[in-house]
């Protein structure tokens, strides 16, 4: 390739032989080899993972090349010229799979970084509360057997040395954010619990210097562990969401091939593209950017963003938008808004800012944290001052009992209630293929009052299918289908599936966008195109077959409703909420598909930002909105929705977006997730009831001074048990 | 008591030892990509002859 930069071409086209949309992502290694980091859309299995792995390592210069099936990410590292990424990126489309190259700086976030601190203070204080734990028990039947002083206090100091340096390291999280709230002039719930840990800690090493009997070295420790598995799972959750809007903006970086002056044809990034570029477009790809058509006549489909079932025609003038797909001819294209400016950047930025609201929720137990934070230090500091001016203890003691008061009142139940109830409630959701994606899915789904149902893919199937196979002849829809197999149209498509494996594709056909495919005599297409006389249908899903020699014959196709979702509907209505339609399809289809099912509300013609606004204008009223959903499209308005659902079969980023994603072919799923979360909600809320119950019966024995650290113990495990227990009927009774 | 003086260390020292290899594993990461390492099993190996 010639250097382009040296003959005056602009820098952001010298950047455009092969593989320059790759450039900027190859990583050189000292030793001579290169590598690259690619995100690969489509995989989905073991099997995806296998084919790619070894078709690359069927290539002699590939070293290594390995995908990561949670993240859908690959590393490939190769010998010999770094041009050579092009290469290993086709062998992976050729496969059929797309891959997008990401730089690993910038995506491996802070966030993948805390994972790991989590995961690292976890295993030490798993390790310390394990053994220190060990040594507790033997104090504490020492207590009953005459374990003799020194004993214990050998016991205590090894339990001190363990736990100690365990508190100071796996602390850090609680310590950190506790400061940060403080110097904010805010109480989270990190406060108590820092306030305790280390207060029960300083203290036992107090006791521990005396001698004493008691020290509470296991308490400060075991906390700690149990809150950061806590906090552990509810990182992960948050892991996944946080990935797909990483996805969708790699969706928007396909590369484009630009047209330049000299009419030379080059490839170059998508980030590359300035407005004012002129583009080329193949059937099959996506538009790279938003555009305006200069040249050529095509047919679009932009189901993908706006959730239309049928293709669009567009023409010199048209605009096209970034992300929806040229299944015509080629289109040259004037390049308007590209990267930050698109409409699928617009959805990235909808989605995102929709999510830091979700994220603000803030979960029941949460909630009852911020009133319990400050009664807790209430009553500790009162025990404190209580036991010095009222009992005339001196202030050790006095501390002492106060850190019992904490310890004893430290949420460890609360925290177990909601997770308990979490855990049995999503594995049930699970075995009928309801996957909970979000740690307060189940309680937000629980306080919804009004459903908002997405047609296309959602309510529907999503491809339309002939209607009254029977009626027409084999014949007939052998010959039409001969001809719609040249063509990649959705109704074309339909006609093929339909006609099943006898079809015989016809050499030669041509097709003219928006009007139907010719072979000699013989039309397929509308209406007008086989110029036959009369009005389309309202909602004009038909296909006419003209030949000579034959009397015209009309195939019909619908997007047919999901077997049960009539009934899905009617119960939803009969448990009192209320049921609306959103689409980004015409009027017509709309208000057909709501009249069939029974819903009263509708809207048609939506973009992803009217859809994202009439569930803002729902949340405005004080409705809590559930919106079900499958489409990119859907996505803002899934991020934006006080719960949602989509269907395993919807976009990624949609998957991603929404809190629950379910499989199958059927909605019954809407309905079982919505009784399951409220079961949920009483089970949860029964046992706040006991926890508190226990709490009310052991505060007051900490506060006369009467809890040692057995029975702390006790409580607390006598009450997590009933907790779970009591979780666990969620499991028993019947769906 | 003498016991202790043996089974003590010897407790704390297994304990790290498991503490150290849970730490080399995560940084060796191992916990990066749970779901491919259980798919991974069953694939045959016919990697590519060196």
């Amino acid at each position: 390739m010639t250097d382009l930069a040296a003959t005056g071409v602009p820098r952001d086209l010298s950047a455009a032989d092969d593989s320059d949309a790759l450039t900027d992502f190859i990583v050189a290694a000292p030793d001579g080899t290169f590598g690259i980091h690619l995100l690969v859309e489509g995989v989905h299995c073991g099997g995806c993972v296998r084919k790619i792995e070894s078709a690359l390592a069927d290539d002699a210069t590939v070293v290594d090349a390995r995908v990561n099936l949670s993240t859908r990410r690959m590393t490939a590292h190769w010998s010999g010229a770094a041009a050579h990424a092009r290469t290993i990126v086709n062998t992976v489309e050729s496969l059929g799979f797309r891959a997008v190259p990401f730089d690993p700086d910038v995506a491996v976030s802070e966030h993948e970084k805390q994972g790991r601190e989590l995961l690292r203070t976890m295993a030490v204080a798993g390790f310390a509360a394990g053994n220190v734990m060990l040594l507790s028990v033997s104090v504490w039947s020492g207590h009953a057997q005459d374990m003799d002083e020194a004993t214990r206090s050998l016991m205590h100091w090894i339990s001190a040395l363990i736990a100690l340096p365990a508190v100071a390291y796996a602390g850090r999280p609680f310590f950190r954010s506790a400061l940060r709230a403080v110097a904010a002039r805010r109480i989270n719930m990190d406060v108590p619990i820092t306030l305790a840990v280390v207060l029960a800690a300083g203290m036992s090493l107090m006791q521990t210097i005396d001698g004493a009997r008691h020290a509470y070295f296991d308490s400060s420790i075991s906390l700690l562990f149990f809150l950061l598995i806590g906090r552990y799972l509810d990182h992960r959750a948050r892991g996944i969401v946080r990935r797909s809007a990483e996805r969708l903006l790699a969706l928007g970086r396909e590369p484009a091939v630009v047209i330049g002056e000299d009419g030379r044809q080059q490839t170059v990034a998508a980030s590359r593209i300035r407005p004012g570029m002129a583009l080329l477009v193949a059937t099959g790809s996506r538009f790279p950017a938003d555009g305006v058509v200069e040249d050529g006549e095509s047919e679009v489909d932009t189901s993908l963003i706006t959730g239309e079932t049928l293709p669009q025609v567009v023409m010199t003038g048209d605009t096209v938008l970034a992300g929806s797909l040229n299944i015509g001819s080629t289109l040259v294209v004037r390049a308007g808004a590209a990267g930050d400016n698109t409409v699928l950047a617009e959805i990235v930025r909808l989605v995102e800012s929709a999510e830091q609201k979700r994220s603000r929720y803030v979960a029941l137990a949460d909630r009852l944290a911020t009133a319990y934070a400050p009664a807790v230090h209430g009553l500790a500091a009162g025990t404190f001052l209580g036991w010095i001016i009222l009992g005339g203890l001196a202030w050790q003691p006095s501390l002492l009992i106060a850190v019992a008061v904490l310890i004893v009142t430290c949420p460890c139940a609360l925290g177990l209630a909601v997770p308990a109830v979490q855990v049995v409630a999503s594995g049930r959701l699970m075995q009928a293929g309801i996957l909970l994606k979000n740690a307060t899915a189940l309680e937000r789904l629980a306080e919804v009052d009004t459903i908002v149902f997405d047609k296309t893919g959602t309510l529907t199937e999503g491809r339309p299918e002939l209607l009254d196979r029977a009626t027409i002849a084999d014949e007939d829809l052998n010959r039409a289908a001969s001809l719609a197999a040249a063509s990649g149209h959705p109704l074309a498509r339909a006609l093929v599936r339909a006609a099943g494996e006898a079809v015989t594709p016809e050499q030669g056909v041509e097709e003219v966008a928006g009007r139907g495919l010719e072979h000699g005599e013989t039309r397929l297409g509308s209406r007008v195109w086989c110029g036959i006389a009369g009005d389309g249908d309202d909602d004009a899903m038909e296909l006419w077959l003209r030949s000579a020699g034959h009397e015209p014959v009309r195939f019909r196709f619908r997007d047919r409703a999901r077997e049960d979702a009539a009934d899905t509907i009617a119960a939803l209505l009969g448990k009192g909420y209320a049921v609306e339609l959103l689409s980004g399809d015409r009027a017509a289809t709309v208000s057909a598909m709501a009249t069939e099912l029974g819903i009263e509300t509708w809207q048609a013609r939506q973009s992803p930002a009217d859809k994202f606004s009439r569930i803002e204008a729902l949340a405005a009223d004080g409705r809590m909105v559930l919106f079900v959903g499958d489409g990119l499209n859907d996505a803002p308005a899934l991020a934006a929705a006080h719960a949602s659902m989509s269907p395993g079969s919807a976009a990624d980023i949609s998957q991603n977006a929404a809190d629950v994603v379910f499989q199958g072919g059927h909605l019954g799923p809407v309905t079982m997730a919505l009784g399951v979360a409220s079961s949920a909600r009483k089970l949860v809320r029964q046992n706040f009831a006991l926890s508190l119950g226990y709490n009310m019966i052991a505060v007051p024995l900490a506060i006369a001074g009467l809890v040692t650290p057995l029975v702390a113990a006790l409580a607390m495990s006598a009450s997590s048990l009933t907790v779970v227990g009591n979780a666990l009927r969620l499991g028993w009774k019947k769906p | 008591m003498n016991n202790l003086v043996i089974l003590i260390p010897i407790a704390l020292v297994l304990g790290l030892l498991a503490l150290g290899a849970f730490l080399w594993t995560l940084r060796s990461g191992q916990y990066e990509d749970l779901d491919g390492a259980a798919e991974r099993i069953l694939h045959d190996d016919d990697s590519k002859p060196q």
